[in-house]
Order: C-alpha cells, then sequence, then structure tokens
C-alpha cells in the first residue's frame, strides 16, 4: 500500500563509513548472492556470459574523485543501495501497492506478487537503489535483509544484512537510527553522518560517513627532525652518549 | 505532513505479512575458499545436495566471518559453462583448440608414454612448472621424485623479491609471511600494494585501524583501494621507492631518530666487517672459528660473541683485525646514508615527492615510534637467558607487496624497507610488524637449492631454496644453468622461487637445453601471466623442419577452459575448490597468524558432475604408473590412493606431515602418528586448524626463548633457531667479492660489472632503466581489481559485470597534454610492441604514470564466454607491451627483464609512450579466435537452488 | 529517460484520444448517428490503442488491475481511474448519440472535463517526478494538456480558425516548454555533490562505475541524445504537430478527410515531441554515473 505510515516504530538501516570503504565489491556480491536465494525471484542476469551482460543487483559501489582546491585529488569508493527514506517517494507513486514501508521497521519493501513491473518507483528514486528484474518483470530493491535480521533460524550474531556481515573493513554499520542511543545514532552524531540529495526531501534513513580530513601534511606545517649530527662527535658521538644513558649499559 | 496525508496514513491498508525467518540451507558444509590464495574459511550452505549460497565461516582465524566479492560469488565459479569436463587430447595443430575427448586412462596412459623415457633418460628433460599452486610442498615432492631440476612454482613472476628480500635481510618478509600489529599500530605505511594475498586480513586490520582513528599513509602513484582510504597519500614515481625511503633513513639518522637499543641487541648492525682489501676477507663479517659472528662489547671492549649472555654490544666500536682497523655494519651503514646522496633534496625530483614532504613524513615515523611508544606489561626471556619485564611497544607499521618488488631494483628496495623498519625497531614488537609461524626462518633453515640429476632417480634434494653464496649456485660443471629458468645462476643468483615466466622462451631457445615436456599447472601462460603472449603463443607453436613441435610435448591441468588449454597436447582436467581435498600446510605457503599457526583443508563439499579429478590425486596415480620414490610400496603398488591419502600419511619427518592438527590419536599438535581421522576432525573443526601462540611469546620471536621452544614443540623447527636481523648481507658480499674475483665459482665476464653493483650488503637504489632511450616516458602499471583474480574472475557471471572491461587510466597531466576526452582511445607503444586500448581520466594519479586493471583483456573463444564479449572486445592486456627481455643494449646481449639479484619478473619497469586515436570498436592486439573448448554458456540466468 | 515506444504511444495515442472526447463532449461537432459513430470510434480507438500500449511497458500486466488500488497516493493509479471513468462516462454519450440520435450536453460536459482530466493525470505521473527535473513542472501538464486540446481540435472544431488558433498556441507552449526545460536540471541544486555529500569539499567527478556492464538503470533512466538528432526531431515535431496540420487547414478543403489527415500528421508530429520528452529528460541517478551536467540542449 503506497501511502506512508505516519511514523515508523524504528527507523532501521545501515550507515556506511566513507572514510573506510576500500571499495572491494564484497558487499555488493553478498547481497547478489543471498537475495538470488532468499526473498522474492532471483536476481537474474541477462546475457551472463555475453557481450552485454545485466543483471539485477540490489547495491553497487561507484568511485568518485574529489579535487579539492589545494590539496591533491582523492578517491572515494561509494556504495549505494536503497536509504529506507522515510519520504519515499518510490512507494506514494506506486499504483499497486506493492511498494511500500513497513510501520514497524521502516524498511521500505515490494511486494512481488502486487508489482506490474510499471517501473515508476525507480524512476521516482532518486538514488538508483530499485531496478526492475527483466526475466521477472518485478521491481527488485534492497530489502535491508529483512529476512536474516529477524531469521530466528540464524544464529543471533548474524541477524545482520549480508552484506554488512561480509564488509571486511568493517565499513557498513546497521541499526535502529530512529534511536538516539543506539551505536549508529552516535556513530551519526559522532562523525557527521549525512544524507544524500537531502534538497529532494525523500528523508534517507541511510546516512553516510564523510572522510576524515585527507592530506593534512599537504596543507599544514608538519614538523621535521633536528639532526643530532651538527653536535660534538657526530652521530656516533651521540649514539654514545645515548647508549651510555641507558639502563643496563 | 500536512492533515490530508495523516487523514491517509491513519486509514492505511494492513501491510503484507513477510516471511522474516526463512530456512537458509539444509545443512552447512565448511570448508575454505579458494577464489583467490587469502584461503578464507568458508560456510558452504547447501539445499539438496547443491550449493545455494556462500558467507564467511566467523570462527576462522584468516577472516573471521567477513568474504570479499570473490568468495561470495564462488557459486557461480563452480558451476561456471567453461569448466573442463574429461581429459582432453589434442587432434587439431597445437593452438587451434581442438581436441577430443578421451578417458581417463587413456590420457594417464598418453603422459606415461611421454615421461617414462624422459625420466629413464633425461629427467631434467621435464620441465614441470605450477602457477597457483598451493600444494607445492607436494608437486615439489613429485618433481624431485621424477628427478627433474625443473621444478618451481610462479613467485618467481609474482613477488620473490618480496619474500627473498624479506627472509635475507630479517627471517621473515611481508607478502603472507608477516602482518602488521592491527590492534597496537597507530601508524600505518603502505607501500605499493592494491589488494595483495591477505585480501580480508588487510581490509579487516585497516578497518581496525580507523576505528581506531591510527593514521594510514600510503605510497603509491594510484589512489585507489587501501590507498584511496589512506590519510596521506604520496603518489611516488614508480621504481622510485628505494631512493625515498634512504632518504627518510637519511634524514633519521641525521636525527638520531633510531633504536639504539634495538639495533644492538637484535641485528647485525653491531658486527665488525673485515677490513682486509685485496683478500677474500675484505667486506666479511667477524666470526669465531664454530661461526657465530663476534660483536664489541660495550661495557668491556672485549670481542664476544653476539649472543653471548652478558654482552652489550656496542655499535661504534672499532676493532683491528691483522693491522686495519675494522667498523661495524652501524658505522658503515651511517655513512653510507647520511651521505647527501640519500638528502632528500637529492632524491626529490626523481621520487617526485617534495624534500618538505620527506622531511615531514620522517619526522611523523620518529614521533610515532618514539613519543607514542608503549609498554605491553608481559615478561619475556630473550635468547641471551635475559628477562625482561615489558614489551616495548613502537607502533608504526609497515606493509609492502609488488608495488616495490616487481620492479628490477626490488630485492634492494625491499632491503631498504627492511632497514628501515629495523632502525625504528618496529619488527616484531608491539604495534610493530610481526611473523607468522612457520616464521620467523632465518636463511640458515632454509634448504639451499639442489639440482644434481641421475636418470632413473630422484633428484639430490628439493629444488629450490637460500643460497649462502656462489658455491651454492645451480650450475653445471661447464658452469652453465643447471635449470632450465636458469634460477640460480650468474644472472639471478638468489632467485629463491624460481623463474617461471623464462621457462618458456628458453625452453625454445634450447638455452641452456631443450626439453621434452612441459607439464603445467594452473597457470595461464600463453595469456595474463606470460610477458609478450603473442611471442609465447608462437615458440609454443612454432615447428622443426620435420613437423614436430619445437617444444615436443605439453600437458596442462587447469579446471576452466583458459587462453592456455588451447596450447596443450594433453588436457588433465581439475575438479573446482569444492569439489576436492585439498590442504593448506604449514610446510608450504600455509594460512596463519602472528599470534598462531594454522593450517586448513578443503574436501569435497560437492561431487564433480564431470569426468574429472583432483590435480594432487593425479599425480599420486601418475607417480604410480611411473613408479616414481615415494609414490609407490615396495612391491610397486600406489601408495596414496588419492590427495587425501597422501594429506593424511605422508610424513615429512617422524610425526610431522602435512597437516598440524588432530594427529596421533587426534589430541597430538604439531607432531605425533598420522591419524585416520585427521581429515574428519578438521571438518569438525570448520577445516582448519590453528594453535596460538603463548603470550610471552607473541613478539620477539627470533630472539625469544619461548617462541623458540614453542616452535619446536609443534614441530615447526627441530632444535631453537634464533638469529640476528642482517642489516649487512653477506650472502650478497660473497657474490659481490666472486665477481671481484675471488673464490673458484667465477661469474662470467659480462656479469662481472653488474654484480658489483647490484649486490651491494647494504641496500642500494639504481635506477631500472640504463637507456637513453626518451622515446617511452610514461610508466605503465597494473593493479588487482578486489573483485577479480586474475583470469578466473571473467568465467563468473557475476564478477564479470563488475569488471567486464577495463580502460587505461591516465594522469591529468597526459589527458591534458594529448587533448583527450571521454570515449577516446589511444595507442599505447612500447619497445616492444603496441596496443589500442580505450582511456579514462584518474585525476589521483602519479603525473607520469598510465594504469589499468590486471587480467581483465580475455582472448576470444576462452572462458565460454560469447564472442566479442567486452573483455575482449574493449578489454585488454597490458602484457603485450611487455617482454622477458629488455630491448637490446647495444653490447650483443639480451638481458632478461628480471631483477638481477632475484630474477623476479619487472613488470612495473614498463615504458611506454601514448598517442591519441578516435573511438575504435575493438582494442588491439586481437589475437586469432579460438573455437571453445567447452559447450556453449546458457544466455540467462535465474539463479535459484531448492525450493 | 528511455524513449520507450510503450509509452510514448501510451502518451501520444492516448492524449489525442482523450482531446477528441473533451471536444465532443463539448459538443464540437454537434454530431449524432453514424456521423457520431465514427467520430466517437476514432476517439475512443486512440485512447484504447494509447491504453493498451500501456501495458507492454509493463513487467507484468496480467496484474494491471490492481493498479486501480492506490489512488490514495498514486497518480499513476488515478490515471487508471479517470481514463475509466471518462471512457465509461463518454461510452453513454456516444451511444446516445449514436442510438439515440439524442446529445445530453451535461454528460458531454462531464466526459469532457474527464477527459481533460485523465490528460492531466497521465502527465502528473510525470510532473510529480521531482527526480526528473525537466519534467517537475507546470509546463509538463500544460504542454500535454495543450497537445491533446489541440490535436483534437484539428478534427473537431469548425471554424478552422478556431483550430489553428490553438495549433499555435501549441506551438508557443511547445516552444517554451522546451525553453525552460533546457536549465531545468541546472537551476535545481542538485548536482554530484549534493548527490554525494562531497561537494563542499572540492569538485567531484565520477571515477569508476560500479559496473562496466549495462543495467536497468542505465538502459531506463540515463538515456543519452545526440544533439542534432534532438534538433532534427525538434524541427519534425513542430513540423508534423503544428505548421502541416495548420497548412492543411489554411490551404486544403475544409472536409473531414483533409483534417483527418491533417490530424495524422499531428499525431506523428506528437510522438516526436514525446520521443523528446522522453529521451531528454535527465533523471537525477545519471549523476552517480557520471553524467554530470545534463547534455547543453539543442535549442541554444
Ligand atoms: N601485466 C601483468 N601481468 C601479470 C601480473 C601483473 O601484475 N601485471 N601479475 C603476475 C602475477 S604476480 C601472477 S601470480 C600471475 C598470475 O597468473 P596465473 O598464474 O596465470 O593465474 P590465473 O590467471 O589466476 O590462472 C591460472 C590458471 O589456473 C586455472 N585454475 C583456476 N582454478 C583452478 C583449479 O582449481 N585447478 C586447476 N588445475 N586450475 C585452475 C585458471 O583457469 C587459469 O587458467 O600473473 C602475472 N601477470
Ligand atoms: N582480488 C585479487 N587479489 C589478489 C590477486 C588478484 O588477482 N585479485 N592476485 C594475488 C597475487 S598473485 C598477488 S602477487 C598479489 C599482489 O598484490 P599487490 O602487491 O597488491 O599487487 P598489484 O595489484 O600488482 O599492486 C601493485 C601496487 O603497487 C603499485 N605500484 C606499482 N609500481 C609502484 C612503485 O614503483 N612504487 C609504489 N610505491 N607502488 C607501485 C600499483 O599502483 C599497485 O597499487 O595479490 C593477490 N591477491
Ligand atoms: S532510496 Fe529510493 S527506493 Fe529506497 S526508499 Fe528511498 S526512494 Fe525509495
Ligand atoms: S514497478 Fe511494481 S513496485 Fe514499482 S511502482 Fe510499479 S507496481 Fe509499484
Ligand atoms: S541490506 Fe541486504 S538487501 Fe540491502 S544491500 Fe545489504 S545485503 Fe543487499
Ligand atoms: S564491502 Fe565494505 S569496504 Fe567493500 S565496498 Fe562494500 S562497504 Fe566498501
Ligand atoms: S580473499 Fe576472497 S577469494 Fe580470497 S580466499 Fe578470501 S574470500 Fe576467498
Ligand atoms: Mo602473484
Amino acid at each position: 500500500m503506497s501511502d506512508l505510515p505516519l511514523s515508523t516504530k524504528r527507523k532501521l538501516g545501515l550507515v556506511i563509513d566513507l572514510d573506510t570503504c576500500v571499495g572491494c565489491h564484497a558487499c555488493v556480491v553478498a547481497c547478489k548472492g543471498w537475495n538470488t536465494e532468499n526473498y522474492g525471484a532471483p536476481l537474474s542476469d541477462i546475457g551472463a556470459y555475453g557481450q552485454a551482460p545485466a543483471g539485477t543487483f540490489l547495491n553497487r559501489v561507484h568511485s568518485y574523485e574529489i579535487s579539492p582546491p589545494d590539496a591533491p585529488t582523492q578517491t572515494v569508493h561509494f556504495p549505494k543501495s536503497c536509504l529506507h527514506c522515510e519520504n519515499a517517494p518510490c512507494v506514494t507513486v506506486c499504483p499497486t501497492g506493492a511498494s511500500y514501508k513497513r510501520s514497524e521497521d521502516g524498511i521500505v519493501l515490494v511486494d512481488e506478487s502486487a508489482c506490474i513491473g510499471c517501473g515508476l518507483c525507480a524512476w521516482a528514486c532518486p538514488y538508483g537503489a530499485r531496478e526492475l528484474d527483466a526475466a521477472e518483470g518485478v521491481m527488485k530493491k534492497c530489502t535491508l535483509c529483512v529476512d536474516r535480521i529477524y531469521n530466528e533460524n540464524l544464529p543471533e550474531i548474524d541477524r545482520v544484512p549480508a552484506c554488512v556481515r561480509t564488509c571486511p573493513a568493517g565499513a557498513r554499520h546497521f541499526g535502529d537510527l530512529g534511536d538516539p542511543d543506539s551505536d549508529v545514532s552516535k556513530l551519526v552524531a559522532e562523525r557527521g553522518g549525512m544524507d544524500l540529495m537531502p534538497e529532494l526531501d525523500a528523508a534517507p534513513t541511510n546516512k553516510y560517513l564523510p572522510p576524515r580530513p585527507r592530506d593534512a601534511a599537504e596543507t599544514s606545517a608538519a614538523p621535521v627532525l633536528e639532526p643530532v649530527a651538527a653536535e660534538a662527535g657526530g652521530l656516533l658521538g651521540w649514539i654514545d652518549r645515548a647508549l651510555a644513558a641507558m639502563p643496563g649499559a | 505532513m500536512n492533515p490530508f496525508a495523516k487523514l491517509l496514513s491513519l486509514t492505511r491498508s494492513p501491510e503484507p505479512v513477510v516471511e522474516t525467518s526463512p530456512r537458509v540451507s539444509q545443512e552447512i558444509r565448511k570448508t575454505t575458499c579458494y577464489m583467490c590464495a587469502c584461503r578464507c574459511g568458508i560456510n558452504v550452505h547447501m539445499k539438496e545436495g547443491r550449493v545455494a549460497y556462500i558467507e564467511g565461516n566467523r570462527d576462522h582465524p584468516v577472516n573471521q566471518g567477513v568474504l570479499c566479492a570473490k568468495g561470495s560469488a564462488g557459486i557461480m565459479q563452480v558451476n561456471a559453462p567453461s569448466r573442463l569436463r574429461k581429459p582432453l587430447k589434442r587432434v587439431g595443430p597445437r593452438g587451434s583448440n581442438q581436441f577430443e575427448e578421451v578417458s581417463w586412462e587413456e590420457a594417464l596412459d598418453l603422459a606415461v608414454e611421454w615421461l617414462e623415457p624422459v625420466r629413464q633418460k633425461h629427467p631434467e628433460k621435464l620441465a614441470f612448472f605450477t602457477g597457483r599452486d598451493q600444494s607445492q610442498s607436494f608437486t615439489s615432492m613429485w618433481a624431485q621424485s621424477f628427478g627433474t631440476p625443473n621444478y618451481a612454482a610462479h613467485g618467481g613472476f609474482c613477488s620473490v623479491n618480496m619474500a627473498a628480500g624479506g627472509i635475507y635481510t630479517m627471517g621473515g618478509a611481508f607478502w603472507e609471511f608477516g602482518q602488521p600489529d592491527w590492534d597496537h599500530a597507530k601508524l600505518f605505511m603502505l607501500f605499493g600494494v592494491a589488494e595483495d594475498h591477505d585480501s580480508n586480513p588487510i581490509k579487516i586490520g585497516l578497518g581496525k585501524l580507523k576505528k581506531r582513528g591510527a593514521k594510514v599513509i600510503s605510497v603509491n602513484p594510484v589512489r585507489t583501494g587501501y590507498n584511496a582510504v589512506a590519510d596521506d597519500w604520496v603518489g611516488i614515481t614508480p621504481g622510485t621507492d628505494g631512493l625515498f625511503i634512504l632518504a627518510i633513513v637519511h634524514e633519521l639518522l641525521r636525527a638520531g631518530r633510531i633504536d639504539l637499543d634495538y639495533l644492538a641487541r637484535y641485528t647485525n648492525a653491531p658486527a665488525i666487517v673485515i677490513h682486509a682489501p685485496g683478500t677474500d676477507q675484505h667486506g666479511r663479517l667477524l666470526k669465531d672459528e664454530d661461526g657465530h659472528l663476534l660483536v664489541v662489547d660495550r661495557k668491556t671492549g672485549e670481542l664476544m660473541r653476539y649472543d653471548a649472555a652478558e654482552v652489550e654490544p656496542s655499535l661504534t666500536a672499532t676493532h683491528t683485525v691483522n693491522g686495519h682497523e675494522c667498523q661495524t655494519v652501524f658505522r658503515q651503514l651511517a655513512d653510507k646514508y647520511l651521505d647527501e646522496q640519500y638528502a632528500p633534496d637529492a632524491v626529490a625530483e626523481a621520487c617526485g615527492v617534495s624534500p618538505l614532504r620527506i622531511r615531514q613524513i620522517a619526522a611523523e615515523l620518529a614521533r610515532v615510534a618514539f613519543e607514542e611508544s608503549f609498554e605491553l606489561d608481559r615478561p619475556w626471556t630473550d635468547f641471551r637467558g635475559r628477562r625482561h619485564d615489558k614489551m616495548i611497544g613502537r607502533p608504526v607499521s609497515f606493509h609492502a607487496m609488488r608495488g616495490i618488488s616487481a620492479h628490477a631494483n626490488g630485492f634492494q628496495t625491499c632491503r631498504s624497507l627492511h632497514l628501515l623498519q629495523i632502525l625504528l625497531g618496529t619488527v616484531e614488537v608491539p604495534g610493530g610488524m610481526r611473523f607468522k609461524p612457520p616464521y620467523p626462518k632465518p636463511v640458515a633453515a632454509h634448504p639451499k637449492p639442489h639440482c644434481k640429476v641421475t636418470p632413473g632417480k630422484p633428484l639430490d634434494g628439493p629444488h629450490l631454496g637460500f643460497v649462502r653464496g656462489p658455491d651454492d649456485l645451480a650450475l653445471r660443471e661447464d658452469g652453465t644453468p643447471a635449470r632450465i629458468d636458469k634460477a640460480f645462476s650468474w644472472e639471478n643468483p638468489m632467485s629463491a622461487h624460481g623463474l617461471m615466466h623464462m621457462v618458456i622462451s628458453n625452453a625454445y631457445a634450447g638455452d641452456p637445453y631443450k626439453v621434452d615436456t612441459l607439464f603445467m599447472y594452473m597457470a595461464n601462460m600463453s595469456w595474463n601471466s606470460s610477458m609478450n603472449p603473442g611471442g609465447v603463443s608462437a615458440m609454443l607453436t612454432d615447428q622443426n623442419d620435420d613437423g614436430t613441435y619445437v617444444i615436443p610435448h605439453v600437458i596442462y591441468a587447469d579446471a576452466y577452459a583458459s587462453e592456455m588449454v588451447a596450447y596443450a597436447d594433453l588436457v588433465l582436467p581439475d575438479t573446482t575448490y569444492l569439489e576436492r581435498h585439498d590442504c593448506i600446510s604449514l610446510l608450504d605457503r600455509p594460512i596463519g597468524e602472528a599470534t598462531g599457526a594454522a593450517d586448513a583443508i578443503r574436501w569435497p563439499v560437492i561431487e564433480p558432475d564431470r569426468d574429472v579429478r583432483g590435480f594432487q590425486s593425479v599425480l599420486c596415480d601418475l607417480g604410480a604408473r611411473l613408479q616414481l620414490p615415494g609414490f609407490v610400496r615396495e612391491d610397486g603398488s600406489q601408495l596414496y590412493a588419492d590427495y587425501a591419502d597422501y594429506i593424511v600419511n605422508h610424513e615429512r619427518r617422524p610425526g610431522v606431515g602435512p597437516l598440524a592438527g588432530f594427529r596421533g590419536n587426534g589430541d597430538s599438535h604439531g607432531r605425533g602418528a598420522p591419524n585416520p581421522d585427521q581429515i574428519q576432525r578438521y571438518i569438525d573443526n570448520g577445516s582448519f586448524f590453528i594453535t596460538h601462540i603463548p603470550a610471552e611469546a607473541e613478539y620477539y620471536k627470533p630472539w625469544n626463548a619461548a617462541y623458540q621452544d614453542w616452535a619446536v614443540d609443534i614441530g615447526l623447527y627441530d632444535a631453537p633457531q634464533h638469529y640476528v636481523f642482517e642489516l649487512y648481507s653477506e650472502p650478497m658480499r660473497l657474490f659481490q667479492m666472486a665477481a671481484e674475483g675471488y673464490g673458484e665459482r667465477q661469474p662470467p665476464d659480462y656479469l662481472r660489472e653488474r654484480l658489483k653493483r647490484v649486490m651491494s650488503p647494504l641496500p642500494i637504489w639504481y635506477d631500472t632503466d640504463d637507456s637513453d632511450d626518451d622515446r617511452y616516458p610514461i610508466r605503465a602499471l597494473t593493479q588487482r581489481p578486489m573483485a577479480m583474480y586474475h583470469s578466473w574472475g571473467s568465467q563468473n557471471a557475476w564478477l564479470r559485470q563488475i569488471h567486464g572491461e577495463n580502460p587505461l587510466f591516465v594522469s591529468q597531466k597526459i589527458w591534458d597534454e594529448h587533448g583527450f576526452k571521454d570515449g577516446d582511445w589511444a595507442r599505447v607503444k612500447s619497445p616492444h610492441g603496441e596496443i589500442s586500448v580505450p582511456v579514462a581520466l584518474q585525476a589521483a594519479l602519479n603525473p607520469y604514470t598510465v594504469w589499468t586493471w590486471n587480467a581483465i583483456g580475455k582472448r576470444q573463444g576462452a572462458w565460454a564466454l560469447e564472442q566479442d564479449a567486452p573483455e575482449s572486445k574493449r578489454g585488454f592486456l597490458l602484457n603485450h607491451l611487455i617482454h622477458e627481455l629488455l630491448p637490446p643494449k647495444g653490447d650483443g646481449l639480451r638481458w632478461s627483464n628480471s631483477d638481477p639479484i632475484t630474477g623476479q619478473a619487472a613488470w612495473f619497469d614498463l615504458r611506454v609512450s601514448i598517442q591519441k586515436i578516435g573511438e575504435q570498436t575493438h582494442s588491439l592486439p586481437q589475437m586469432p579466435v579460438l573455437p571453445s573448448a567447452v559447450p556453449n554458456a546458457p544466455r540467462d540466468l535465474k539463479w535459484q537452488v531448492g525450493e | 529517460m528511455n524513449p520507450a515506444a510503450s509509452i510514448i504511444v501510451f502518451t501520444s495515442l492516448s492524449g489525442t484520444g482523450f482531446g477528441l472526447m473533451f471536444w465532443l463532449g463539448l459538443g464540437f461537432p454537434h454530431v449524432t448517428g453514424w456521423t457520431a459513430f465514427w467520430y466517437f470510434t476514432v476517439a475512443y480507438g486512440l485512447a484504447v490503442v494509447g491504453l493498451t500500449a500501456s501495458a507492454f511497458h509493463l513487467g507484468n500486466p496480467q496484474r494491471a488491475l490492481k493498479a486501480f488500488t492506490q489512488y490514495r497516493t498514486s497518480w499513476l493509479s488515478r490515471e487508471a481511474w479517470l481514463s475509466v471513468m471518462t471512457l465509461t462516462v463518454m461510452a453513454g454519450a456516444a451511444y446516445l448519440a449514436v442510438f439515440e440520435d439524442t446529445v445530453i450536453p451535461a454528460l458531454g460536459w462531464v466526459g469532457a472535463v474527464l477527459s481533460l482530466l485523465t490528460v492531466f493525470g497521465t502527465s502528473m505521473i510525470y510532473t510529480q517526478l521531482k527526480t526528473v527535473p525537466r519534467w517537475n513542472h507546470w509546463s509538463t501538464p500544460v504542454v500535454f494538456l495543450a497537445y491533446a486540446i489541440a490535436g483534437g481540435a484539428i478534427l473537431t472544431v469548425t471554424p478552422a480558425h478556431l483550430a489553428i488558433a490553438l495549433l499555435v498556441i501549441l506551438g508557443a507552449l511547445q516552444a517554451i516548454a522546451w525553453n525552460i526545460g533546457a536549465e531545468a536540471f541546472q537551476r535545481r541544486p542538485t548536482d554530484l555533490g549534493t548527490a554525494t555529500g562531497l561537494g563542499t569539499r572540492g569538485s567531484v567527478r565520477a571515477f569508476e562505475p560500479p559496473h562496466t556492464g549495462t543495467n536497468y538503470l542505465l538502459k531506463e533512466m540515463v538515456y543519452q541524445v545526440a544533439r542534432r538528432r534532438a534538433a532534427q526531431l525538434r524541427q519534425l515535431n513542430i513540423g508534423l504537430s503544428v505548421v502541416i496540420p495548420i497548412a492543411f487547414l489554411l490551404l486544403a478543403p475544409d472536409n473531414i478527410w483533409v483534417r483527418g489527415i491533417a490530424l495524422a500528421l499531428h499525431v506523428a508530429g506528437v510522438f516526436a515531441s514525446r520521443w523528446l520528452f522522453f529521451a531528454e529528460a535527465e533523471h537525477v541517478v545519471g549523476l552517480y554515473y557520471g553524467r554530470r551536467e545534463p547534455q547543453a540542449s539543442a535549442s541554444r
């Protein structure tokens, strides 16, 4: 159902640390593996071994360059999946109610049995988080691993999204962003977590932690070492004195 | 929310019910990943006997639950349409990829028919080389039993500089032999790494550093991946790291910011360098009769054994030998690096790093090493018997890989980096870099190379090893190289891993001799692992006048329809990694952590659905058919039924076998009788075994008595092996002296000058390009993509969507100078060849550098990909520009494109010129299309296993 | 956006069909019996073929009825209702006109209003999308309505001068829309800097795409038109949908056949207009893939 809940009990989402993400695509493939086998239809790959393979993925890692005016260019690896927006435009446009936002935890899902595959929700999403599966004709998107995070067949420690579990660098965090005391909320507060395209008012739940300042030495006057060689006896004299001053000598 | 919306939301219809607890699988089988050589633990979720999902094993020491992109895509690998299905016998001309499927019986008969006479007459005419081999202790044993000296794995073209540089200097290396103390390091400096073998551990470690807010400095011409998350980036000009490092050394020495105590106690800095010009002692280290290093004691001024209980070795003493005043290694070292040639101002331009930046980095290293030093309350006892109540942390850690090792000056650059680490006292201390068992392991504990051939008999010892001097070279009576790859010859004396990249061209040229059978395993030698793939393909197909092939027989074992398959006469189809037994052994390149010794297995979590066999099991069978000692019982019957049988029952030394865990009755670790249930015990334990080093033995391992005892206990060595780090390398001095004319074994004259220059016992830097050719001003590199493993990733339907083609990334300077636009292509030339490829801009790149992702380019028709797949159409290999020989220098000789010390392939010395061309339809060169060796792949995939 | 044939046919034909119904509902021309039959058949035919074409854009058309359920929030759902309501009301009007020779003006007016609302509904499917700045503008419904009204007028309105006037207005509105649309993307604050949140640190540039192959997003939302192609299509668009119909109406004898041909040519022009409407519209997701600024439009 396409109307958004007035509020959700929790705001589950991801916090992605751009300071730490090395762009390894592990989260991309773990997501593909889990979601091919689980929630809804498999994520198909059209022309899998051909000239223009085009598969459905729910998570993708972009790479950008930032050129600051006074320091070397930086590279930022940038994973992106559904941001589980509070004000999800993808939901309200859906004519069938297949797209909906759960009032319980804020997860935005597609009920594949109701989806006509019109694609409008993907058009409405600013973030490119929805891909229409070409084989199945239904809309696919990140489920926040709703079939993992509550899954009683999984050990408790594994009840996190597949992408979070697999991220080798620990750049992905999962939790309740509606709870100011949750680890993720604290992280967002500490590190200045940000929204993507805030001006479009989708009010994304997922937050991005910006890279820490880079190349400080290029712009600041870091200290350099003072020579001892100028002292009497040069380096070797200094060494003898230094060793003599050491305990045990 | 407006009132209308509010009303709407209050009258929402009910939300669909979602099944939040689906059954994940029916069973989890735990084994070891082999989508790359990192060897992480995996949980393979099974549904109806098929692989449904793969995730990381949380208990596993290597990956601790995480999994990389490749690992997660394993399901697409074990189901890849490119899998070979049955042994193949060539029917068309070699290279045409035309085969008939034959039975295993026929295939093995044919192999015996070729190999038996070779073994009886000239065992050296078998060249057995393996690539991504993780069973080297087994394959080398097979080759040794066969009797050929011509065995090695791929280390020579991979990163032998790193391994040898580390082992010769400190008895252990980066690569997969050592790792930063991620939990304590506060400053981490990374040289020339895009991915490395320790894929997941490095990422886990970086994550830890980031979490603690530790600082990361990366030195790399390219800023991606690990280098992208580094706080500071030094976009160095390729090939100049040695200079940059020695300038830092210069700064540290000048300021006296070095760990004197560490140098005096744990290194050969206090050793006395004999000054005796004109004799065969000049430059050797002073020793007692039993060969123990001597040092001057600071308190008494007397000479003492370096390991004497009471000694306080002096770094600055002088000592008179035969009337000549001799200095310590440290004095020589200080004199050398305090020279102005190593001053930041002198090196800045060559390195592309400003003098101020070099000074700042030196200061930062010193500050963190000495001012952020900390102590661990862990008493320990050193090898001199002295008790220390604390462990002193120097929280600066380094890591490096092929960016410094894959250059022709890489060995000395690696040594320079180790020098820097050691001056700061950051090896095997808290916060620094630590070895993973079975390392530390000094050169003395490694074998020497063996090459004595006796027809019909085994070789006289292991093929590979660490030479201590000219006496250990693998030379024939006449002084020519004994090995087909010329390893351990004067051209590259310390080639500890062999030179796989020279095998085909040497065999083709008959230099030093011809071979009969080339037997290769898991190496795509006609493509991405060769320099000059076009040339190599021609060598493999070239015929003598009588129509026979110059290289008469080629046997190749691969699991997939790779480019190399086309060049085999006989293809032995291997299983995939989930279909076989494997053993990641402490005798080999084990997994492991700085805090424990570990090994692991693979086991068939699924049965092959094709007529394929695990290659090691095939060697057990072939070994028996050839009656190789060690592979047959006394009655001549087959000793090991298969590889699993070998893994469990083989003993290298009494009580020590391929696997360390669960020996004897299942409770002995390290040493113990073979245990028939061992494999099951591994499986029950998640397919790995780890035994932890006691806390007091976790640091200072080479000098820590508790560690040495522990290592003996679990069978890593048979007696304690303490040693000191060799800042001054005496083996290198011995080669230098040979070049100066001392000793019996003498190098050919044309190599003398080079040996004198490069075999410097203290680290040096030299330019790898001594030609005056300025037509190729641009450096060209490759990097490993994190989501691809060499050539195998492209057959993987998921991974190839991420990296299906590769542009040449071009720096802003080159981009602007050539007026490139998006969509443009370039013609790139080297002295050896040219390619036409698409370009893309990267601003975070050294201005004089271009690069691309490694091994994405594929040959048309290979890997069960459709024709005109993007990998072939727009993808490309840089390898076409690289030659195994350097361009002629006008001296009538052809020098190999390798490090003159180790023979390491100098992939990254490539220089090119670039020229803009308009948009093209195909990258060039295009080798002729291969007919596929396997049936066509399905078009679309809708992968789901079970309900 | 990908100019998919199904949605071009859908918006063009249904728009024109409902435009015709609008005029028929208003009593232009006042027709009954067979004449009415033919008029209504043309209007219905266009509308129904158009609506049917939209089903070809669906991945699972068999569930299309579900699209009626979310009228509370979804313009697509509302459009579905509006079109069905219009077709129903106009079916009543048509029945009476054809078989009963009766015209109930009130019913026609209701149908006329519904016809326009349907076209408005169609346009709102696009207009509502903040992600496509070019569409997210008052000009979108205005132009959609103008096409429907002017297109419908070609066949129905006498005197011809009124239809000509409407066509002139249409041409002007279309030109204005192009003009506004050209800068629509740049006028918004959204750029790669806000898309990544990194814009405050320096200039941001897409370096490596997340996949070298293609995907749904690239095919569907990151379509790029060559400038020359766009310029040609604009000429074709205005020529066919405005200039030539005007010429017919001015120069040819005013009869139903001439008007029919004029309408047919007009519809061909509408196809071109809609092709451009989709193809030139840039979705913000293109930013993530390094489509920095929208391609400068051909009108500049
Ligand atoms: N330009 C350039 N070239 C390079 C490098 C570079 O940096 N730049 N790097 C070099 C380095 S360091 C290396 S190590 C080499 C690597 O190059 P290779 O050693 O050739 O490695 P791969 O391409 O991974 O594949 C080897 C073969 O193993 C096969 N294989 C995969 N799995 C199995 C299996 O389970 N069983 C069997 N029997 N075969 C299997 C694959 O099908 C493939 O044919 O490339 C080198 N080439
Ligand atoms: N995902 C993945 N992992 C792999 C592999 C794979 O194919 N895929 N291959 C495995 C193998 S066989 C190997 S050998 C390892 C290799 O692992 P790495 O050592 O990480 O090898 P490369 O990717 O070749 O990266 C070399 C790095 O050195 C940089 N570099 C080049 N020249 C210089 C220089 O002169 N100075 C400095 N400072 N940097 C330089 C390059 O920019 C690049 O970042 O990776 C292993 N791990
Ligand atoms: S990211 Fe896109 S798909 Fe996800 S909730 Fe927001 S608008 Fe919807
Ligand atoms: S594609 Fe499916 S989920 Fe998306 S708007 Fe259409 S019906 Fe709704
Ligand atoms: S939360 Fe689950 S569905 Fe979403 S990106 Fe991560 S793995 Fe994919
Ligand atoms: S797995 Fe983690 S580090 Fe790798 S790309 Fe995803 S978020 Fe980045
Ligand atoms: S790093 Fe990746 S591919 Fe390599 S062993 Fe680990 S999970 Fe497998
Ligand atoms: Mo390698």
